[in-house]
């Protein structure tokens, strides 16, 4: 069978096709075993979530329709929207810093040599690649009220994932030290990316110093990775749900109890699947839509 | 060529760095400080920044009384599934969209590249749902299948058919002309060729599975059947606050990661730089 059903001449055609023309059946055979799994389980549940939001279903997904009857209670509910407020106030504390301290990180790697580079990115990298349950539990401990390091070293005594000024900011400080690497390691590539000699014949030019060099090559050149990172982290921290469900657990009174945690609560805790699924969709919304105004904002910046 | 002067701003700022590096993983440290202490030593004021003496009681105790060994087994298990799979499939899927002509490739690469933009957070109740339906909660298919189509795994599919785009198209020819099938094709000469991509989406994908969290968490109802990551938060609510072996239970759920990212971080460097699109 390999190889028997294509009998055509090559010559003239088959060098003019970028792509050669392959057998159906190969064609069916490779796409088919992700193009399952993608149908199965990426596509069907996109689209039952929409389905199941107009339903009253429990989470065994057993109920009616009920129209736009989640929706109106969706944009009544007071809880929907704290939580909402309280996943955009966890943005605002994540993406800008995070990607900016990931740039300052970068700026003070790249210049190191080999052996040096590697070990300060190793050391920046590494919370990176930990479980967010080993992230939950090394801060838990480091910001343990009585026994912890940081307490003790700052002479205080804040419960600080408990606390309710401090609770939110707690949890964004420990998502930023634990995916600050990700930012890092985009952007030493993206400098890695810049040539050189664009420096060298900046200082031939007459530009001076380390800030200039910044401001008129670095940023610039470095703009198209700025705005990946900030869109990336922005749909990602969207998505925030497991720190506060593991360090704070939503409290306290609620005060950190995030959109996708809501949903959580809806669905799976309180039996609404389909109150969930309408959180569910919400949440998809806004992230579509930030995401979209994020790249407009960007295509702006990104003129020169 | 470089010429580097070795100037006093020069080394004070490279100390910086490192001084910043061993900063930021100073909580690590902390933790396996920590985990070599007894119980009464990690309360000590003031703090022991070395454990007097280091002794593994609290490893001991977390092997011997919970379901750790158990908890690796899952987690090696459904991580190496998942990997292999997301591999296998993506690689396969990508030769077409890469080297064949056919109705819809490019509209199926859109598909893909919307797919990515997905967020599968959205989407745990109707899968939750839906594997209930085919009764998998709290089985190893409905932790792995799902995960099979995670962001991370869309995304190879697009990195894969950049990589391949690059293959000169005479080798492919030649290997038509001698008589060989798309299928041995692709892996008697894409992917040798592509070996580096490979062992990077690999290790990455593995990172990623092992450290997924919400998923195993929701679909898994017994503890023998939970990943690492979701059974040490357990640990706690059946031994009470002992942060020695808190401390050693994260740091065994987090070992093999660490350790596959330290011996191969140029890899899982390239890796993640290739699922940003940079690189």
């Amino acid at each position: 069978m390999p190889g028997a059903t294509d009998k055509r001449p090559r010559g003239a055609r088959a060098a003019r096709e970028k792509v050669v023309p392959g057998t159906g059946r190969a064609i069916l055979f490779l796409l088919a075993p992700f193009s399952f799994f993608f149908l199965v389980f990426l596509i069907y549940p996109t689209l039952n979530v929409v389905y199941l939001s107009f339903t009253n279903s429990d989470i065994a997904g057993v109920g009616k329709l009920i129209g736009a009857a989640n929706y109106l209670k969706l944009f009544r509910d007071r809880y929907f929207w704290d939580s909402l407020w309280h996943t955009f106030y966890f943005v605002i504390l994540t993406v800008v810093p995070m990607t900016a301290l990931g740039l300052v990180f970068a700026l003070l790697l790249f210049r190191l040599r080999k052996r040096t580079k590697s070990i300060a990115q190793i050391l920046i990298f590494l919370p990176y690649i930990l479980p967010v349950s080993v992230v939950y539990r090394i801060w838990q401990w480091m910001l343990d009220t009585n026994y912890g390091i940081v307490n003790h070293l700052l002479n205080l005594n804040v419960d600080w994932f408990h606390d309710v000024t401090w609770a939110m900011p707690a949890v964004a400080f420990v998502t930023i030290w634990w995916g600050v690497g990700f930012n890092v390691l985009l952007f030493v590539a993206g400098l890695e990316a810049i040539p050189r000699e664009y420096y060298e014949a900046a200082t031939l030019d007459g530009m001076k110093g380390p800030l200039d060099s910044f401001r008129y090559i670095t940023w610039p050149l470095l703009w198209p990775v700025t705005s990946v990172v900030l869109i990336l982290q922005l749909i990602l921290q969207l998505q925030i749900l497991t720190q506060p469900y593991l360090m704070t657990q939503g409290g306290p009174f609620n005060k950190t109890r995030v959109a996708l945690q809501y949903m959580y609560v809806q669905a799976f805790q309180q039996n609404h699947g389909g109150y969930g699924a309408t959180i569910a969709v919400a949440v998809f919304v806004v992230i579509l839509l930030a995401s979209a105004l994020q790249l407009k904002v960007i295509r702006l910046g990104g003129e020169p | 060529m470089r010429l580097r002067r070795v100037t006093p701003g020069g080394v004070f700022l490279t100390v910086f760095t490192l001084a910043t590096g061993v900063v930021w993983s100073f909580p690590l440290y902390w933790a396996v400080n920590t985990a070599l202490m007894r119980d009464t030593e990690t309360v000590a004021r003031p703090p022991h920044w070395f454990p007097q003496p280091p002794i593994l009681d609290a490893f001991r105790f977390v092997l011997a009384n919970t379901r750790i060994v158990r908890w690796y087994a899952n987690s090696v298990l459904t991580s190496v599934v998942v990997t292999l799979a997301v591999i296998l499939f993506t690689m396969m899927c990508a030769y077409p969209l890469s080297q064949l002509r056919f109705r819809g490739r490019r509209l199926l690469l859109l598909v893909f590249l919307a797919g990515f933009m997905i967020p599968q957070t959205t989407n745990l109740v109707p899968l939750f749902m839906f594997l209930n339906k085919l009764g998998m909660v709290n089985g190893y298919l409905g932790i792995i299948l799902p995960q099979i189509v995670a962001p991370i795994a869309v995304i190879t599919v697009v990195i894969y058919k950049q990589f391949f785009d690059q293959v000169p198209r005479e080798l492919r020819e030649a290997a038509r002309l001698d008589g060989a099938s798309e299928t041995q094709i692709l892996f008697r000469i894409f992917l040798p060729l592509n070996w580096g991509v490979t062992w990077a989406m690999a290790i990455v994908v593995f990172i990623w599975t092992w450290n997924n969290f919400f998923w195993p968490f929701i679909i898994v109802s017994s503890t023998p059947m939970m990943t690492i990551p979701v059974g040490i938060t357990q640990v706690e609510s059946w031994y009470g606050i002992a942060y020695s072996r808190l401390m050693a239970s994260a740091m065994l759920a987090a070992l093999p990661t660490a350790v596959v990212y330290i011996l191969f971080h140029r890899r899982v460097a390239q890796g993640v730089a290739m699922t940003a699109g940079i690189k």
